[in-house]
């Protein structure tokens, strides 16, 4: 009986968090188009319900009333394939993030909110986004389209290059918490005001070197190229109409999230925050407002930076982002041989779970 | 779901049907490795060969245009009872390798097993088997080159200082 109470909690979870996510993505899609506007100085769409509230809704009856083009010559199944590829692995990796410290509901008592524990929380992440490139990769290729297939392999190229120097930035964390686990990682980042403790203050280039892998990860501006020739040219999801092309873009912006949701759980601390020890619940929202704060910062470089051409890109993430990550793994590991970290522990870290 | 990924992967005449197939079946022995309870080996499974390698062949399909492949000729029909007897003789004896195995004295089965987890993985790699980890690197690295040195243009003629790259 027991065995199926957790089922069922896990179950009620999955379902809140895909909600919670959901709903955020589309509210991040009408805030891109908002704050853009701003950047941009215009306002942007503000007529659907009150300041456009309303215009995800708006959006996605419009997706799904579009007309549905298949082309011709297309391999089908793929083509049906690549979306559902692309946005299943944009999704499946929320399910290890912890979204706040433990909590008592009511009936239940003490709770973990955080999905799934696996001892390698943070290599599923990666090994899962490896899988989101096939997604595009496909895509390029079933639709039967020159453009779209070089569109297609650039972005996965770009996708594979940089996960690269994602992986590598991400070990600098992994030195300093000893674990995999990402409730582990984010619970050893206790600290005074439950700001002093967060993994950016001691891996601030680590940070730096995942925030932009990431932008590139997740392609956007301003490693855009493979996308923003939908512009020029043509991009891998040129051929994809209604439904299909909404899985594409609501991926990417899931994408985003994920990301996001990386970032906030390894290097700011995930749900820290003043006073989180006192109001457990607090934490969920320290958690999504750090979030985002990430996804405001990935539209405001939108709206800033102009994009790398491609060779530029690819020369970048080769020649400087993967030696600026071993760099840092070397400084890392030194410094923590030296003891550094421990000295730097004791006065930033605070004992976690002294609640109880 | 992982046999039938692999009937399919050799089935299929679209040899990017059978790439994706193969990715199927490497996903599946993820899962079967985590069942197995090494879910370090799952992941690195999905990481390096669904994530990378795969990329990799999927590319080289797609850039190079494979053809489908055609159907058998005529000609080789006799092949056909060879295959299935060979098929059969295989299949006997994974049936005679399970039998053997199950009637075995059963040797207690440890619920914790401390073999696949991470730190364990990590712990033995750098003590006892070093010298391995260290050598397969070296190895890595000798392919890396030698895709390289493969890949330059011209071969032997190096290009000239002055000339631009392609």
């Amino acid at each position: 009986m027991d065995d199926l109470k957790l089922a069922a909690f896990k179950l009620a979870g999955i379902l809140v968090a895909f909600t919670v996510v959901m709903t955020m993505v589309a509210y991040t899609v009408l805030a891109e188009r908002r704050v853009l506007g701003f950047i941009q100085g215009r306002l942007g769409p503000n007529r659907v319900g009150p300041g456009g509230f309303l215009q995800p809704l708006a959006d996605l009856i419009k997706f799904i009333f579009k007309e549905d083009i298949v082309p011709d010559k297309s391999t089908r199944f793929v083509y049906f394939l690549a979306p559902v590829i692309a946005t299943t692995a944009a999704l499946m990796t929320i399910v290890v993030y912890p979204f706040g410290p433990d909590v008592s509901l009511p009936i239940i008592g003490p709770f973990q909110l955080v999905v799934a524990r696996f001892d390698v929380g943070l290599l599923y992440v990666l090994g899962v986004t490896s899988i989101g490139v096939y997604g595009i990769a496909l895509a390029g290729w079933s639709s039967n389209n020159k453009y779209s297939l070089m569109g297609g392999l650039r972005s996965a190229a770009q996708m594979i290059s940089y996960e690269l120097s994602l992986g590598l930035a991400l070990i600098g964390v992994i030195l300093l918490s000893g674990t995999l686990d990402l409730y582990s990682i984010v619970e050893q980042q206790g600290g005074h005001l439950g700001i002093s403790g967060w993994n950016i203050w001691v891996q601030p280039l680590g940070f730096l070197i995942y925030l932009i892998s990431a932008i590139a990860e997740t392609n956007r501006v301003p490693f855009d190229l493979p996308e923003a020739e939908t512009e020029l040219v043509a991009g891998f999801h040129t051929e994809y109409s209604a439904m299909k092309f909404a899985l594409f873009f609501l991926a990417e912006y899931v994408n985003m999230f994920t990301v996001s949701m990386l970032a906030t759980t390894l290097f700011l601390g995930g749900w820290h925050g003043p006073f989180v020890h006192q109001l457990p619940w607090l934490g969920v929202f320290y958690f999504f407002g750090k979030v985002t704060l990430f996804l405001f910062l990935y539209i405001w470089l939108r709206g800033t930076l102009p994009r790398f051409r491609f060779d530029q890109l690819m020369s970048f993430g080769w020649t400087f982002l993967v030696p600026a990550a071993i760099v840092n793994i070397v400084l890392t590991a030194t410094l923590q041989w030296l003891g550094a970290f421990d000295w730097l522990s004791k006065s930033l870290k605070t004992a976690t779970h002294w609640w109880g | 779901m992982a046999v039938g990924c692999a009937i399919s992967l050799v089935a299929q005449r679209n040899p990017l049907y059978s790439a994706i197939s193969l990715i199927g079946v490497f996903i599946s022995l993820a899962c079967l490795y985590v069942t197995l309870a090494a879910p370090f080996i799952a992941t690195v499974q999905v990481i390096v060969y669904a994530g990378a390698i795969m990329v990799l062949v999927v590319f080289v399909i797609m850039l190079l245009n494979v053809e489908e492949g055609e159907r058998q000729p005529q000609r080789l029909k006799f092949l056909v009872p060879v295959a299935v007897t060979m098929a059969a003789v295989l299949f006997a004896e994974a049936v005679f390798i399970i039998k053997f195995v199950e009637t075995q004295p059963l040797t207690p089965t440890r619920n914790v097993s401390d073999v696949g987890l991470t730190s364990s993985i990590g712990a033995g790699l750098f003590t006892t088997y070093l010298l391995p980890f260290e050598i397969t690197s070296v190895l890595l690295l000798m392919a890396i080159v030698g895709a390289m040195t493969l890949a330059r243009r011209g071969g032997l003629l190096s290009p000239k200082p002055g000339d631009r790259e392609q």
